[in-house]
């Protein structure tokens, strides 16, 4: 909502407040003003000027000579672009020496030989935006009425001394969309009166039932329909003032009938509709919902579809307006125009906001309507219209009002008591205090024993229980005068869930651990959503999406780390590590939420470890990133029941793949990506792991339990033993580890070989095991018997031998 | 003999002084102290004395003996000495060249902002709750004062997956969760971290994804002015002792009354800058005491109970802590941007 100062003073004194001010003192009780704008900023030097000759320019097509009266010294000659420049205009002078909004200083000028002394100015140039300067005026200079003074201040008559304040409205403040509103709104912050528009009507004789009536056969869409005839109207176009009142409130004038409903809308917040009554093709109106299958073309001069959603004004056979909306052409006044019906009405909010949504159209009385109006200002608001008409575009009234009405108004009344307002509020305001802010408010009230029984006048519609006057008080009170305290209350420990403190551990890890934490969309493509995925459902799809590449959810962080990875190399930055915490999505079927499952992934490229004076460089491989999640399950006390099975998976290398089992159950993968996928990602040798988080911090850990320090020294044997080559090392170790038992406590892997000293399809796997008895020194024959046992153990299972 | 012995006790004296290795020092030892030295051989010529001052003698030459070898190990230790320092001096390297670098990583911003935002409020007795993203419309909406149609809903613009179902457009579904988990009796004491979705084109101040922090506090004789101080406790601890918090008047749905808030600008002490646009002021939280309907619908007593609720952006925060210009940075990974925020 805009706002124009001097407008709103009419109706409010604003004496020593300037618009600044005001714009700081409404903001900061309720409305936020988002700027004020001075309407002349930084313009003078304009005058009103007469052109006195017109005549071609006599080197240039396009351009005129004038002379021009500016009511100072001789008539001066400025050449004019401008094709609606004609001899006898009143018209808008920049003076040589004035100064136009961007700092555009006028000076003397010749133009292609001819000289020129000031400017003839459009509306554009004087600051006023293109889309509200009226079609006549749009490409060329503004002309004044006939009856402008010569020399006097054309900024002054085109009402530009003024600023503007621009109101950021909540959905709430529906009343504020109304200068009368803002006028109450503002009295109710200084503490000042609100004087109301005159609105007395002069009728003639007749009767407007001899003119036409009307019926709603959709009352709870309409509640309430009235209107008057004006007759006899001479469409021209309408005060020079209202013009400019009509311009700083972002609305384009037309004729005097049109702006006249205009004006009324800013002022009152009631839309209106002027119809051509003589185009009106019948002496009824009947307002009904649509039949599907009709159609009318509005005065846009679109042809719009209609179906029974919508509300239509009819003349009893078909829609002269789109109810609220916008009116038909065929109704429409125009410059012949005689006779006007004027249509006041209340049309509630949902039947418009199906209208606006279906065809696309949001105008000024539209967004009234979907917000709702003070149907108690109807009528008045229809009489204050007319009497503008008859005054500001010669017509007569004719005597009473055509109406049809369901709507009673039903008084709301709110009580609450101080106690209740200051516990709330945890202050401490004086009866005193709270009904002088009731009283500024203008809303009537009795107060009996600290009870305030409140009537809540039907223009603040957003008020309707005891919190609603609180906040009233509240805000006019001034939140800078509410106490800081703290809630009394037992003091409870706060704190994390062990879940959520474990995830923290998690994080700390990675990090540590040296990857970045990323964090990317939840919204993919149907081609990705499902990529990588530890486990898939159906895709949980978007109803309207605003692309296909945000249509689905998830099923996998892969995907986006990997993009994450490429983003990164195609800027230089080679050595990636990166990890994501975030839900999944699988669908539970149609019409339920979905499962939300918490992954743990990661992506891994480039070098690893870089040292390189000192020769050490190190690229990412699989070891590494099992690495990271072996360090991980340690930490979460789960390491003794993973397993890590190779796997072939979708999208990754079949041979450098593996699953991870916790307690048997797959909860993961950790693998590399297949070349074709690492090209199509345009990322060198790539490592990617996804994990089930929310299974690895539900797991119980495992407890911690002092075991003692070794008091016996322990005694360590070297094994290198020679296998097959597709026998896997994790099994080679579970099987020495169980042989060994229970002496055996450490067995590591310490060298691989494959290669000439071996025959072919053969490799050697060397482990160090440790043998250990926390009760006594272990001696050699002890220890030669158990590792004779082991060896005869993975000899019969593995078929392995010492190598020679 | 006795100045044979004081001649030779110099002249040893002399050459351990001379030696310059411990082989040298070795030669001389084995020249003075051997068998076949010198002071043998005086000891040897003893006979020749008379009874009386052999004993005097004797004592002598042990004296020498004492004296040479103390000598000796005296020069034997500040020699090793040397060795250790001449070893040590060429074992010097360039401490200047580069240590060997430890990997690490670090959270992402809004992590950090996130988490030391919990932390604050754990501080203050609050629990932190966790919910769906994928909301029901009743959650996201009407339990919160949002009926079908309600002119609010046009301020956020949904994901809508079903007509019941969306992607949840704040995390104020919590609100109404945690209480009905508390059925009907406080307190309740709250926060909810989340991710949250809205239909906006990503530029460089919308995001289609972005988090928010949901507070929450239910109880009896809960009022207005406790949030006023538990926010001003919050903007102290985040933003610096110095700072002040003030409340504008505004309207969401789910409280009444609605504030925003705003707190001194941490850049300029509140004299205006950049950062707070000239006014002093930012612009950082939405809160308000919680609407009686909401409390209601949860199945909470409006006049027994009382609370309020708050709602920030970590996004936001972020950015004005850090100076980040563009909130796509967030989403974007960029390791020259994620890796700068590693330190404490």
């Amino acid at each position: 909502m805009l706002v124009s100062y001097r407008w709103l003073s009419e109706y409010v004194d604003l004496t020593g407040v300037t618009a600044a001010e005001l714009a700081d003192r409404i903001t900061k009780s309720g409305i936020e003003v988002e700027r004020v704008e001075a309407l002349d900023c930084g313009m003078k030097g304009v005058v009103i000027g007469h052109v006195l000759e017109c005549e071609p320019h006599p080197n240039a097509d396009k351009l005129r000579k004038c002379v021009v009266d500016i009511g100072e010294g001789e008539p001066v000659q400025i050449i004019c672009g401008a094709p609606n420049v004609a001899k006898g205009q009143k018209v808008a002078v920049a003076k040589v020496g004035a100064v136009l909004p961007g700092h555009f200083k006028i000076k003397r000028a010749k133009l292609r030989g001819e000289e020129s002394n000031g400017m003839i100015c459009s509306l554009q140039e004087l600051g006023v935006e293109a889309k509200v300067v009226p079609k006549e005026y749009a490409d060329g200079i503004f002309v004044f009425p006939s009856d402008a003074p010569i020399g006097a201040d054309a900024l002054e008559w085109l009402g530009l001394h003024d600023e503007v304040l621009e109101l950021s409205l909540t959905p709430n403040r529906a009343d504020c969309l109304s200068m009368i509103g803002v006028a109450y709104e503002v009295a109710a912050i200084l503490g000042r009166d609100v004087k109301l528009p005159e609105a007395a009507v002069k009728e003639t004789n007749e009767n407007v039932h001899d003119y036409i009536s009307v019926r709603v056969e959709a009352p709870e869409d309409n509640p309430l329909y009235a209107g008057r005839i004006v007759k006899n109207v001479r469409i021209g176009p309408s005060p020079l003032w209202m013009q400019a009142r009509l311009m700083a409130a972002g609305i384009r004038p037309h004729n005097n009938v049109v702006d006249i409903t205009n004006y009324i809308l800013l002022e009152y917040g009631q839309p209106l509709h002027a119809f051509d009554y003589d185009r009106l093709g019948s002496k009824e109106i009947v307002v009904r919902r649509a039949k599907a299958g009709e159609t009318i073309i509005t005065l846009d001069d679109v042809e719009r579809k209609l179906t029974e959603d919508h509300l239509v004004i009819t003349n009893g056979r078909e829609p002269v307006a789109l109810a609220g909306v916008m009116g038909g052409a065929n109704s429409e006044v125009r410059d012949d125009t005689k006779t006007v019906f004027i249509e006041a009405a209340y049309f509630t909010s949902p039947v418009i906001r199906q209208a606006v949504k279906d065809h696309g159209l949001r105008s000024e009385a539209s967004t009234r309507f979907e917000k709702g109006i003070d149907p108690a200002r109807t009528k008045e608001a229809l009489d204050r219209a007319a009497a503008l008409m008859a005054e500001y575009a010669g017509g007569e009234v004719v005597g009473g009002v055509v109406e049809a009405s369901v709507w009673r108004e039903e008084p709301v009344a709110v009580a609450v008591t101080l106690e209740r307002i200051n516990s709330v509020l945890g202050t401490a305001i004086t009866k005193e205090e709270a009904a002088a802010i009731l009283s500024n408010l203008q809303f009537p009230f009795a107060e009996n024993n600290g009870m305030f029984t409140i009537r809540v006048p039907s223009r603040r519609r957003d008020i309707a229980i005891e919190e609603d006057i609180i906040e009233e008080v509240a805000r006019l009170y001034g939140y800078d005068r509410l106490p800081a305290t703290l809630p009394v209350a037992e003091a409870k420990p706060g704190g994390l869930t062990p879940q959520q403190a474990k995830r923290r551990r998690v994080r700390r890890y990675l990090e540590g651990a040296g990857l970045f934490q990323a964090i990317t969309y939840s919204l993919t493509s149907p081609d990705k959503a499902a990529r990588f995925a530890l486990e898939t459902a159906e895709l949980v799809r978007l109803a309207l999406p605003m692309s296909e590449e945000r249509s689905v959810l998830r099923q996998s962080l892969i995907p986006h780390l990997l993009e994450a990875a490429s983003y990164n190399r195609a800027r230089q930055v080679e050595n990636i590590a990166l990890y994501e915490i975030g839900s999944v999505y699988l669908s539970k079927g149609e019409g339920v939420q979905p499962a939300e499952k918490e992954r743990l992934a990661g992506v891994l490229t480039g070098l690893w470890h870089a040292h390189l004076w000192q020769g050490e460089k190190k690229a990412v491989d699989f070891y590494v990133a099992k690495g990271i999640l072996d360090g991980l399950f340690d930490l979460l006390g789960l390491a003794a029941r993973i397993q890590y099975k190779p796997a072939k998976r979708a999208d990754l290398h079949p041979g450098r793949t593996a699953d991870i089992a916790l307690d048997g159950k797959v909860i993961g993968f950790v693998g590399q990506l297949h070349p074709a996928v690492q090209k199509e990602y345009d990322l060198k040798e790539t490592y990617v792991f996804e994990l089930a988080l929310t299974d690895l911090l539900n797991a119980e850990s495992e407890a911690i339990r002092y075991e003692p320090i070794p008091r016996f020294p322990s005694v360590v044997r070297d094994i290198a033993l020679v296998v097959d080559e597709n026998v896997e090392a994790g099994a080679l170790k579970q099987a020495i580890e169980e042989a060994g038992k229970p002496l055996v406590k450490d067995v590591s892997l310490f060298d691989v070989y494959k290669g000439d000293r071996l025959p072919d399809g053969k490799k050697s796997l060397a482990f160090s095991l440790r043998y250990y008895d926390p009760e006594r020194t272990l001696t050699d024959e002890e220890v030669a018997a158990v590792h004779e046992r082991v060896l005869a153990a993975v000899e019969k299972q593995f078929g392995a031998v010492l190598r020679g | 003999m006795k100045e044979r012995l004081y001649e030779l006790k110099q002249e040893a004296l002399r050459r351990i002084d001379e030696a310059k290795d411990v082989k040298a020092l070795n030669d001389v030892r084995v020249a003075y102290l051997g068998k076949k030295g010198p002071i043998t051989e005086v000891l040897r010529g003893m006979g020749a004395l008379p009874p009386e001052e052999r004993p005097k003698l004797g004592a002598l030459a042990n004296e020498v003996r004492e004296a040479i070898q103390q000598a000796l190990e005296a020069k034997q230790t500040k020699l090793e000495q040397e060795e250790v320092e001449r070893k040590l001096a060429a074992e010097a390297i360039d401490v200047t060249l580069p240590g060997r670098p430890v990997k690490l990583g670090n959270p992402h911003p809004l992590t950090r902002v996130i988490e030391e935002i919990e932390d604050l409020f754990i501080g203050m007795g609050y629990t932190v709750a966790e919910g769906p993203e994928v909301e029901t419309d009743y959650y996201n909406f009407e339990a919160l004062n949002l009926p079908k149609g309600h002119p609010a809903r046009d301020m956020q613009d949904s994901f809508y997956i079903t007509e019941e179902i969306l992607l949840r457009t704040h995390t104020s579904p919590m609100q109404a969760r945690t209480m009905e988990k508390h059925r009907g009796r406080g307190p309740v004491k709250i926060i909810c971290p989340g991710k949250v979705y809205r239909r906006d084109t990503d530029d460089a101040t919308h995001s289609h994804q972005f988090t928010q922090i949901e507070g929450l506090v239910v109880d009896r004789n809960i009022r207005m002015s406790d949030l006023k101080g538990t926010l001003r406790e919050f903007a102290r601890k985040l933003f610096g002792e110095g700072r002040d918090i003030r409340f504008r008047p505004s309207f969401f749905p789910f409280t009444e009354p609605s504030v925003e808030v705003d707190v001194s600008c941490f850049r300029c002490e509140g004299r205006g800058c950049g950062v707070c646009k000239g006014t002093g002021w930012i612009e950082i939280l939405g809160a308000g005491m919680v609407h009686p309907n909401v409390l209601e619908m949860a199945g909470f007593d409006s006049k027994t109970y009382t609370g309020f609720a708050f709602g920030m952006g970590p996004e936001r925060i972020a950015m004005l802590k850090y100076g980040i210009d563009d909130i796509r940075h967030f989403y974007q990974n960029d390791l020259r941007f994620l890796r700068q925020f590693l330190r404490v």
